[in-house]
C-alpha cells in the first residue's frame, strides 16, 4: 500500500470510507511529517495541531454514526488535509498575510473558500508563509521567515503562495490553496514541481481573501496531480452572493472531460513565450512536453500574442494603483497594528510606516504615483488600454486554438537573495504568467520534467470558463509521461 | 532620474507612509528604475482603445435591502487596538 502522504485523494478517502484507516489516523500522519520536515522548509506561518485532532476526531464519529450508511456524505475531500495560504480569513485562527500589520489579527469569520473546505469535511492543518500581502515571486518578502524550496533548500519556492507550494511538493500536506494575482499560484506551483490552478476571474469567491489587486485576485487549488486539483475546484467554485464580482455562472463539474481523448485538440505555442526571455532548459522541457501532447493526437501550432512585452508594465502599474487603494484600510484604527501617534495622520503615518514592510511599500509608492494627480492618463488609463489589447490577443488566440502552452515561468527556482535587490529582474519572474491575469482566462501549471535537477512548470491557458479543457489536456499529459511522479528527494527521506 | 526625491516625499504624503532619509534614497531609485521599464508602454499605440477596468463585464450588482444576522457589535470590535464604549478610539483629531 502506498504511504498515506503519496495517496491521491480518490485513494485517501477509499481507504477512510472502508476503515482502512481513521481520520485522525491520516490528520496525525501529516502533522508528524510537518513537525519532522518543516523546521528546515518553514513553509507554516502556524500548524493548528489542536483543532485539526479535535476536528478528525469528531469526523471520525460523524462517519461511525452515520457516514457509511450515507455514502453521500463522503465527499471527495472527506478527511483529505489541506493548508491555507495566510491571507485567506480563518475564523478565530490568526490570519496575517506574512505582514506586522496583521501579526495580531485573528478574523471573525471563514472565508467562502475556507467555508466550503470545512463543509465537505476537510481537514485544516495550518496556514502557510507567503510573501507579504502577496507582493513577491520568491516568498522572501514574509515578516517572519523565507521558506525553502524541498528540491534544494538553498533555492526560493517561488511566491507569493511558495509556503503552499513547498508544503504541498514535500508531502506535508495533501493541498493547499493559494491566491494568484500575477502569478502567484502557478509560478510557485511551477518551481515546486506540482499542479496549481488559476480559475477564471470570478469563478471562485474572494470574499474573506485580503485583498491587493482586486480586478486580477483569484484563488486557486495547488495539489500533486491533475484529478485531485479538479476535486479541490468543485468544492470550491461557484457563485458566492457575497463576493459582488463572483461570476452568477453555474460552476459545472471541474472534473467532467479528465481521462478524455484530446485528439484533436488544438494547441497555439505562443512565440513571445518560446524566446530569449526563457532559459535552455525550460524550453527544452517545454518542447519535449509538446511531443507528447502531439503524440496524443494534440495539433501544435506556433502562434502570437503580439502585446506580450507590454503586459508587464500594465500589470504592475494596474496592481500597484488597486494596491495602493485597497491597502489604504489599514490605518491603525479598526483592526492590525497601531503605533502610539500624537495625533490621526501621525497615527497613520507612524502605523503604516511601521507596519509594511519594504517591498509592499515600494508597490503602494508605485500604484500612488501612478494615479495621483497629473500622472493617471500617462500611467493608469495607458495600462488599463494596453489591458484591453492584451486581452483582444488573448481572444483572438482562443479563435483558433483550444488551448495555449508555454512555460509558466523564464527559469527554474533561483537562490534565496538572488534578486531582492533588484525589484525589476524579480519581476520580470511573473512574465509569462501575469498577462493570464490581466486577460482574467484560467491556465494551469503542471510539472514537465526537471532543469538542472529542479523542476519545470507548463502553463496551459484557456478559454474563460473553460477550465474543464485545461483539466483535460493536463491530466493526458500528466498520464502520458511520468514528470509528475518524480519527488523531491526531501532532506534525505526515502 | 525619472522621479525626483521631492517627487518621492510627495507620494509618501499623499500614500500617509513616512520614509527615513535611507528609504527615501532608495526609493527615488528603485521607482526610477521601475518607472524607467514601465515607460515602455508609451511606445504601444493605443488611440481609441477602451481602457479595461474588469475583465467580467459585471454592471451593478445589487441585493435586497434587507436586516440580517451579522457580526456582533463585540466582535466587530474584537480586534480593535483600542475601544471603548462599543466606539474604536482614536487619538484627539481637533484640539478643543
Amino acid at each position: 500500500m502506498d504511504r498515506l502522504h503519496e495517496m491521491g485523494f480518490k485513494q485517501l478517502v477509499s481507504t477512510i470510507r472502508r476503515g482502512g484507516t481513521s481520520i485522525r489516523e491520516v490528520t496525525t500522519h501529516f502533522l508528524d511529517r510537518i513537525d519532522r520536515l518543516d523546521g528546515k522548509l518553514k513553509s507554516f506561518i502556524r500548524v493548528t495541531r489542536d483543532e485539526a485532532i479535535e476536528r478528525a476526531r469528531r469526523l471520525d464519529a460523524e462517519i461511525a454514526e452515520l457516514g457509511r450508511s450515507d455514502p453521500g456524505r463522503i465527499g471527495p475531500l472527506f478527511g483529505v488535509p489541506h493548508a491555507l495560504k495566510d491571507n485567506i480569513c480563518t475564523s478565530g485562527i490568526p490570519t496575517t498575510c506574512a505582514s506586522a500589520m496583521l501579526e495580531r489579527f485573528t478574523p471573525p469569520h471563514d472565508a467562502t473558500v475556507a467555508a466550503r473546505l470545512r463543509e465537505s469535511g476537510s481537514v485544516l492543518l495550518g496556514k502557510t508563509n507567503m510573501d507579504e500581502f502577496a507582493m513577491g515571486s520568491s516568498c522572501e518578502t514574509s515578516v517572519f521567515f523565507p521558506t525553502r524550496n524541498p528540491w534544494d533548500l538553498d533555492m526560493v519556492p517561488g511566491g507569493s503562495s511558495g509556503g503552499s507550494a513547498a508544503a504541498v511538493a514535500a508531502g506535508l500536506v495533501p493541498f493547499a490553496l493559494g491566491s494568484d494575482t500575477g502569478g502567484s499560484v502557478r509560478q510557485p506551483a511551477a518551481l515546486c514541481g506540482i499542479v496549481g490552478l488559476k480559475p477564471t476571474y470570478g469563478a471562485v469567491s474572494r470574499w474573506g481573501v485580503v485583498a491587493f489587486a482586486s480586478s486580477l485576485d483569484q484563488v486557486g487549488a495547488m495539489t500533486r496531480n491533475v484529478e485531485d486539483c479538479a476535486a479541490v475546484m468543485n468544492v470550491i467554485g461557484g457563485h458566492d452572493p457575497l463576493d459582488s464580482t463572483s461570476a452568477p455562472v453555474p460552476a459545472g463539474d471541474y472534473s467532467r472531460k479528465i481521462g478524455m481523448d484530446i485528439r484533436g485538440l488544438r494547441v497555439g505555442v505562443p512565440k513571445e513565450y518560446m524566446g530569449e526571455g526563457a532559459e535552455p532548459g525550460v524550453k527544452k522541457a517545454i518542447g519535449d512536453a509538446l511531443k507528447v501532447l502531439e503524440r496524443l493526437g494534440a495539433i501544435i501550432e506556433e502562434c502570437s500574442l503580439p502585446r506580450t512585452e507590454y503586459a508587464l508594465s500594465a500589470y504592475y502599474i494596474i496592481a500597484c494603483a488597486e494596491a495602493s487603494s485597497n491597502l489604504a484600510r489599514f490605518d491603525g484604527v479598526k483592526y492590525g497594528l497601531r503605533e502610539d501617534a500624537s495625533g490621526l495622520i501621525d497615527l497613520y503615518q507612524k502605523t503604516r510606516s511601521r507596519g509594511f514592510g519594504a517591498e509592499v511599500k515600494r508597490r503602494i509608492m508605485l500604484g500612488t504615483y501612478a494615479l495621483s494627480s497629473g500622472y493617471y492618463d500617462a500611467y493608469y488609463l495607458k495600462a488599463q488600454k494596453a489591458r484591453t489589447l492584451v486581452k483582444q490577443d488573448f481572444d483572438r488566440a482562443f479563435e483558433r486554438y483550444d488551448i495555449l502552452v508555454g512555460p509558466t515561468s523564464p527559469t527554474v527556482a533561483f537562490p534565496l537573495g538572488s534578486r531582492m535587490d533588484d525589484p525589476v529582474l524579480m519581476y520580470l519572474t511573473d512574465v509569462f504568467s501575469l498577462p493570464v491575469n490581466l486577460a482574467g482566462v484560467p491556465a494551469i501549471s503542471i510539472p514537465c520534467g526537471l532543469s538542472k535537477g529542479l523542476p519545470v512548470g507548463m502553463q496551459m491557458t484557456g478559454r474563460p470558463f473553460d477550465e474543464a479543457t485545461l483539466l483535460m489536456a493536463a491530466y493526458a499529459y500528466e498520464q502520458a509521461s511520468d514528470t509528475g511522479r518524480i519527488r523531491p528527494k526531501m532532506l534525505g527521506e526515502e | 532620474m525619472t522621479i525626483s526625491k521631492e517627487e518621492v516625499l510627495h507620494v509618501a504624503r499623499l500614500a500617509r507612509l513616512e520614509l527615513s532619509e535611507d528609504e527615501v534614497e532608495e526609493y527615488t531609485m528603485q521607482l526610477s528604475r521601475i518607472l524607467e521599464y514601465i515607460n515602455k508602454l508609451k511606445t504601444l499605440p493605443s488611440d481609441g482603445v477602451p481602457p479595461t477596468s474588469h475583465v467580467l463585464g459585471l454592471e451593478n450588482v445589487f441585493r435586497k435591502d434587507e436586516a440580517r444576522e451579522w457580526l456582533s457589535q463585540e466582535t466587530a470590535l474584537s480586534n480593535a487596538p483600542d475601544a471603548a464604549g462599543g466606539l474604536f478610539k482614536v487619538p484627539k483629531i481637533k484640539e478643543s
